[in-house]
């Protein structure tokens, strides 16, 4: 009992200081990203002032000059690149002058309605993605196995706004069993659970847009990782042991096949915005796609800067996120370290 | 003494069986049906492109017939849309800018991504670190964000959507550079050319590249396909040169008269699928044609 304590131990210890170092680097990482931002933001034409001076309906010299010198623009650019990054240590994006709202109540408001897409299309992409890949890996040359060939297929070539759109077409003006855009009806009464069955009814379409983009990914991928799976020595061995195929399959091998499948799964955060900004732009859906979309045209400075960085976000706690669900599916991942 | 001059007859009769690399990769290529079709619808996309403005002539800005004409109508193959443009020249207007942003796109990224694999995979050691950091750096940025950024600062121009799809998707490439260079670098044709005294250039782009091109070829030409969908993207959210049409804009601009003509939205879409799916299935191909491994498959 005691040493398998301290095997316990060492694992937590090596572990944690994995993450210590992964951390540090992903700070590093997101600094590097905040250089590059602010700079590449910096050398394009125009700055915060004209933004201002637009919404004002215009400005003279004068005022554009009083502008610059009020936010610090007259500034060296090392001197605001410092400042900037000081401030976002503070979790301080800065205001958007176009929205007048800080820039981190901004991304905060519209998190959740993204939250919903990604995650929805995330976990309907993994489970529906794992049956189909076990399955179609059982039999090989079964109907299954040509609906996962197929399905990759289509969720590679197919661009998703227009799988968007098809789908608005068929199941929204066609058949009317969706709404067309947006994300909840603000005539909808009564409590709670009739707010969360509006909101359910109007994220089915996107959330399936965006699944099947994964949804091709992952179901390739897990067949082909349980097809290679399958042929391996200790399947071979538990088939021996006289276990049951069900046994086999489901507590031996979907274990190792569903390795990579995470790993790729974790490799997703980088697309997570971009994919929610063409799904959300063709349904309307008021989420983090759509605000960068907008600050993107109105060259809301503070609020591009802010978007990126927190996507930069994303994926770094995503990456850890993903090493950390590896590690609890395969004790082997991390031993090396 | 006879026995001898048979051996050396056979030896030469193999000598003179044995095909190059290239054109037996093309007999397997030749082989696989899928790949093949993909390959010839490819040409006619080209084809279309390339030839089709002075077949068809016509100015996809033209408002050339009545809104809304449905396809087939009125002499019109694929109808008119809202401002009543023939959508077969818009369409082949459009294809010119896919394959020539998906090509030029893809150029960048292998010329990017050969570059940073190859130094990292070849020098190793700190080289090699910084170079994979910086790969790693480049794959935290959000793609399609990042790039919509890019043209909206810097001008919707096409050679600035080219430059902002490239520098985003060159890290797969370089990544793959780099794992066949340190894989090949150790094998014995590697030292002996070292040890023969050939530079390190030479090293790196006459023996080594030519032996790791296999998977970059494939790798690259997923990277066409991905670009076209990359651009038909950004040009649908409106981020593309407004004196050019692309698939990506006509599915763009005329998504709000769905109800009236879906046409307008399906048949560009139809066009990039067909083209990004052909692009893949040449691909798949391409991979099964020039990875000796899988060729008994």
């Amino acid at each position: 009992m005691p040493r398998i304590l301290g095997i316990f131990q060492e694992l937590t210890l090596t572990f944690l200081r994995a993450t210590f170092f992964r951390s540090i680097y992903a700070v590093i990482l997101l600094l590097a990203v905040l250089v590059l931002n602010f700079s590449m933001m910096h050398a394009a034409p125009g700055d915060v002032a004209d933004t201002i001076a637009q919404s004002m309906g215009g400005a003279d010299a004068e005022i554009m000059a009083q502008i610059r010198n009020d936010y610090g623009l007259d500034k060296p650019f090392l001197v605001q690149l410092g400042t900037y990054i000081g401030k976002v240590f503070h979790l301080d994006l800065g205001y958007s002058f176009f929205y007048n709202q800080p820039v981190v109540d901004l991304i905060l408001e519209r998190l959740p309605a993204t939250l919903i897409l990604v995650i929805g299309a995330q976990i309907l992409a993994l489970v529906v993605g794992v049956v189909l890949g076990v399955i179609s890996a059982r039999n090989p040359n079964g109907i299954t196995s040509h609906l996962v060939t197929g399905l990759a297929l289509f969720g590679y070539a197919a661009p998703v706004f227009w799988t968007g759109i098809l789908f608005l077409l068929a199941f929204s003006l066609h058949l009317g069993w969706f709404p067309t855009s947006g994300m909840q009806d603000v005539t909808v009464e009564g409590g709670g659970w009739a707010h969360f069955v509006d909101i359910a009814h109007h994220s089915v379409l996107p959330i399936l847009t965006l699944c099947s983009i994964y949804l091709a990914l992952y179901s390739r991928l897990c067949r082909t990782a349980m097809l290679e799976v399958l042929g391996s020595d200790y399947v071979r061995t538990a088939k021996a042991k006289g276990l049951s195929t069900r046994q086999v399959v489901y507590k031996h091998a979907l274990k190792n096949a569903v390795s990579p499948v995470i790993t790729l799964a974790g490799l997703q955060f980088s697309a997570v915005i971009s994919g929610a900004v063409l799904v959300e732009a063709v349904y309307s859906w008021p989420g983090l796609g759509t605000l960068a979309f907008q600050s993107i045209i109105a060259r809301d400075t503070p609020t591009i800067l802010g978007i990126l960085f927190f996507s930069a976000l994303v994926v770094v706690i995503g990456n850890l996120l993903t090493d950390l669900a590896l590690r609890l599916v395969d004790p082997r991942v991390g031993g090396k370290q | 003494m006879s026995g001898n001059l048979q051996k050396t007859e056979t030896a030469q009769d193999i000598i003179d069986a044995a095909q190059h690399p290239m054109s037996e990769a093309w007999g397997m290529f030749r082989r696989d049906h899928a790949a093949m079709l993909a390959l010839f619808v490819l040409l006619l996309v080209l084809i279309a492109g390339v030839a089709g403005p002075f077949v068809y002539p016509g100015d996809p800005f033209e408002m050339v017939w009545a809104p809304f004409t449905p396809p087939g109508e009125d002499g019109y193959v694929f109808g008119t849309d809202y401002l009543g443009r023939d959508l077969l020249t818009m369409l082949i207007y459009g294809a010119r800018v896919s394959i020539a942003i998906g090509l030029a796109a893809a150029l960048i990224t292998v010329v990017i991504g050969i570059t940073v694999g190859a130094l990292a995979g070849f020098y190793k050691g700190w080289v090699e670190e910084l170079l994979m950091r910086l790969t790693e750096f480049f794959q935290v940025l959000p793609t399609l964000l990042f790039s919509m950024v890019i043209v909206a600062l810097f001008g919707a121009t096409l050679p600035m959507i080219t430059l902002a799809i490239g520098i985003v998707s060159w890290p797969p490439v370089a990544r793959i550079t780099r794992a066949e260079f340190l894989r090949i670098r150790e094998l014995e044709y590697v030292t002996a050319a070292r040890s023969s005294g050939v530079s390190d250039w030479k090293i790196m782009s006459r023996v080594i590249l030519p032996n790791a091109l296999p998977p970059i070829i494939v790798q690259a030409a997923l990277m066409v396909g991905s670009a076209i969908l990359f651009e038909a993207g950004l040009s649908f959210l409106g981020l593309t040169d407004p004196n050019v049409v692309s698939w990506g804009q006509i599915i763009g601009s005329n998504r709000q008269y769905i109800l009236d003509s879906s046409y307008t939205v399906t048949i560009p879409g139809i066009a990039i699928f067909v083209t990004v799916l052909a692009i893949s299935l040449v691909g798949d191909g391409l991979n099964d044609a020039l990875n000796p491994k899988l060729r008994k498959r």
